[in-house]
């Protein structure tokens, strides 16, 4: 399961990624397996998302989000 | 500095240089105008665009402090980080390390902005923690307990709430403080295999870097592949010797490019929920996550914005115009003034139609980039800007840029002046210079009066459908080829020049704060300060180049000119004579005079003025350009006007009024309308007919005909290879353009 399968709302936890050089900037965003994630919203067009993690929001695109393994909480 | 004595510098603080560092969005330059107030230079790192701020503080005791630009990470991934990084390093040539550094945090999102921390740990400076905002950790339910925290982390930690100005006290006693805050050791481990390596990498780094920064710059260069890259040939075997132990690593599959981030998050998650507590349940919405619901809602959220960007476009469109109006009446008046005042000649007209004019062309923009910089300000202060950039960001994916290309691109159609300096607001610096390639595509203020006159002059009224007028549909494609070909062109530039960078997209999303107008005021003085003393410099010299190459070589007057004004003179004389002798008083009969004869010599003058211009290096420059625009339908005149319309676009009228010797006029006179449309060439056809008016009007679009944008441009890349670039191909494509144009359309029989 991708982030990407997760509806708004919900929670889940980060299991890994699914490349195996995901962009250092992200884990560096805390992005880490292990982290808890929770999707807030899709922007008005569809892209990019709004997650909270590590009490913060984030935004990144679903084209990075389909690669970040996630399980359902 | 091995020497344990020279750090303390026994008797005093003097002459301390302090980095402050942290995230975006922390307050950082809040904490940075309170601490030195007025007292700041702004300037540039060498070779650099990344803009460097260093201020002084208060008090005798000289402690400069250097505003690092705010940074998630030492691990470079940006020009900004990486100054950042070199800066605390000492790795800026003719600058050594600072003293001492101080993280700025934001108390509401420890967890990521204590990584960055213990980076700063690990480059060896004594450090301090500015715990900022902890108001809105309180109002988010978190309570830190910061001796808890002071005593993990192993530094000072200083709450405060910088937007009250509360907190900065301790700060700067902090950093007075005879003795330096002791250095804090490391207390993250990384995974064992890279544990293992590290201790060769540092020993190769030996003599190139001081002890205490070795463990940080061989973890960089292990993990980090611009890093690595500049030790090619200061140190090639320490170069050599990371990519043998990254080939290592690899063949044991350790993910070691990640063991820096989650050894330094391994140490933090629970030291994080050691000291935090929270008050409020996690998932429970915040007032910030409300207001969310409404600003990034599906429907209401793109309409607001659009709403936002109809006000902020109408600003700086029409709210500025009467200043501007005024500054340039000002220049105008200043200019008559200086000419009653001094003897005619050629150093007064230097005064006034070079240096008063070349000092009106930089303030003129002043209002728009006052008014844009008071509503970025706003946008950004707020948080807004992070929603912005999030709402356009699809629509911008599709031509490689992101939503926060949005708000530039919109400001050029004002003026791409402030819009190339909203530009800053990037963080992606690729993104941000593709902006910036593309702003001046957007059909700017300055092109409606050459839209104007050249519509209503050659182009039919009358209507389509019945419905929309045929002037206005002209307006209309003229402002939508501008655009259209921007992203055009942001595409070609992304695909084709920045081909094979990696993109992706991260962004912030900061909670909503209430605004600090003492801040936006700050910025829109700061940017405005940028603008006239870097730009205003080249727009300023360029000013006066071009009132050389109108003014000179100075030609002896036309013969029948020279005639004619004799002739006139003459009648004038003795149409005074003549009343004077009737019994008029001397006064009464000079200005009746003057009054008869006024038409005449306005007539003259003109005429004068468009044999000069003529004769000028502009005219040389026309009459030289002509062979090549003779294709685009463009005779010498319209050639003279778009060289001197590079002063800014609308000068081609008054240049092209001064070559049809009507005087000063603006677009809208009738005058040089008719002039235009009854100019011919030797063998009786017209200069100017529908087909040239659109093949002007097209280059005119297209072409970078403005100094000022250019000189921005230059600023704000400081290089002079990206103007270039933009001159060119702009340029380029305005020529391709009309030439298409003009000879499809004489192929057409529309000539």
């Amino acid at each position: 399961m991708t982030l990407l399968d997760m509806k708004p709302g919900q929670r889940s936890r980060i299991t890994g990624w699914s490349t195996p050089e995901p962009p250092s900037r992200l884990l560096e965003f805390g992005l880490l397996p292990g982290t808890e994630v929770e999707i807030v919203r899709y922007a008005p067009l569809g892209d990019p998302i709004d997650l909270k993690v590590r009490g913060y929001h984030l935004s990144i695109r679903k084209s990075e989000a389909g690669h970040v393994l996630v399980e359902k909480l | 500095m091995e020497n344990p004595a020279a750090d303390s510098r026994p008797g005093s603080a003097a002459n301390r240089r302090v980095a402050l560092i942290g995230n975006p969005n922390v307050g950082k330059t809040t904490v940075f105008n309170i601490l030195t107030g007025m007292r700041q230079k702004v300037g540039n790192y060498p070779g650099v665009t990344v803009e460097k701020k260093v201020g002084r503080l208060a008090g005798k005791d000289a402690i400069d402090i250097i505003d690092l630009p705010g940074s998630y990470s030492l691990s470079p991934k940006s020009l900004d980080e990486r100054i950042a990084y070199d800066v605390l390093m000492g790795h800026v040539e003719g600058e050594d390390a600072p003293d001492l550094a101080v993280c700025v945090v934001d108390a509401s999102n420890l967890e990521r902005n204590l990584y960055l921390v213990t980076q700063v740990i690990d480059v060896g400076l004594p450090v301090i923690v500015a715990l900022n905002m902890t108001d809105a950790a309180e109002e988010a339910g978190l309570q830190i307990d910061v001796p808890g925290l002071q005593e993990a982390l192993g530094v000072p930690v200083i709450p405060m709430v910088a937007s009250q100005n509360e907190g900065l006290g301790k700060l700067k006693y902090q950093m007075r403080k005879e003795e330096l805050p002791p250095r804090a050791t490391r207390q993250w481990s990384i995974m064992p295999v890279v544990d293992v390596v590290l201790p060769e990498l540092m020993e190769a780094l030996e003599g190139k870097v001081e002890k205490k920064g070795r463990f940080i710059e061989a973890l960089q260069c292990l993990t980090n592949d611009t890093m690595l890259e500049s030790w090619e040939n200061r140190a090639p075997v320490f170069h050599a010797h990371v990519l043998e132990t990254r080939e290592m690593l690899e063949e044991q599959k350790a993910p070691f490019r990640q063991a820096e981030i989650m050894g330094r998050y391994g140490w933090l998650s629970p030291l994080v929920a050691r000291v935090t507590t929270r008050k409020i349940d996690p998932s429970q919405r915040t007032l910030s996550d409300k207001i969310d619901a409404v600003l990034t809602h599906r429907i209401a959220g793109p309409l607001l914005f659009g709403l936002l960007l109809l006000l902020i476009f109408e600003a700086v469109f029409s709210w500025a115009e009467p200043a501007m109006d005024l500054i340039e009446l000002g220049v105008v008046n200043l200019g008559s003034g200086v000419r009653t005042v001094f003897p005619e000649g050629l150093v007064t007209d230097l005064v006034v139609d070079g240096m008063i004019t070349g000092v009106g062309n930089v303030a003129v923009f002043l209002p728009q980039i006052l008014l844009l910089f008071f509503f970025l300000g706003l946008m950004e202060d707020t948080g807004y800007m992070a929603r912005s950039a999030f709402i356009m960001d699809r629509l911008m994916s599709r031509v490689g840029l992101s939503g926060g290309s949005v708000v530039p691109l919109l400001s050029s159609f004002a003026c791409a002046i402030p819009g190339i300096m909203a530009a800053r607001t990037l963080a992606n610096p690729r993104d941000r210079l593709i902006t910036i390639l593309v702003a001046p595509l957007m059909s700017c203020s300055a092109r409606l009066p050459v839209y104007t006159l050249f519509i209503a002059a050659f182009l039919p009224t009358g209507t389509i459908l019945g419905l929309f007028s045929f002037q206005g549909v002209a307006m209309f494609s003229m402002y939508l080829l501008g655009t259209v070909m921007a992203f055009v062109a942001a595409f070609v530039l992304r695909r084709i020049v920045f081909k094979g960078e990696s993109s992706f997209f991260a962004m912030e999303l900061p909670p909503y704060r209430m605004p600090r107008f003492r801040q936006i005021f700050w910025r829109m003085i700061d940017r405005s300060k940028a603008f006239v003393v870097r730009a205003g410099k080249i727009i300023f010299g360029m000013s006066i180049i071009l009132w050389i190459l109108a003014r000179f070589p100075v030609s002896d007057a036309d013969p029948g000119l020279a005639a004619q004004r004799a002739d006139a003179d003459q009648r004038a004389e003795s149409s005074r004579v003549e009343m004077v002798a009737s019994g008029m008083s001397e006064e009464d009969a000079l200005s009746a005079v003057e009054t008869e004869m006024a038409d005449e010599y306005y007539t003259l003058d003109a005429a004068e003025a468009g044999y000069q211009i003529e004769h000028s290096f502009i005219g040389m420059l026309g009459h030289g350009l002509e062979p090549i625009m003779r294709p685009l339908g463009f005779d010498w005149k319209i050639s003279a006007g778009i060289v001197s319309a590079f002063a800014a676009r609308e000068v081609i009228i008054s240049a092209l009024a001064t070559i049809y010797s009507v005087g000063d006029v603006d677009e809208d006179s009738p005058l040089l309308r008719d002039k235009l449309k009854a100019d011919t060439y030797e063998d009786g056809s017209p200069v100017y007919t529908p087909l040239v008016a659109v093949s002007l009007l097209v280059f005119f679009v297209l072409a970078l005909q403005c100094m000022s944008t250019l000189a921005i441009a230059r600023r704000e890349t400081n290089t002079w290879k990206w103007p270039a670039v933009m001159w060119l191909y702009m340029t380029g494509l305005a020529y391709l353009f009309s030439l298409v144009i003009y000879q499809g359309g004489m192929a057409l029989g529309w000539g």
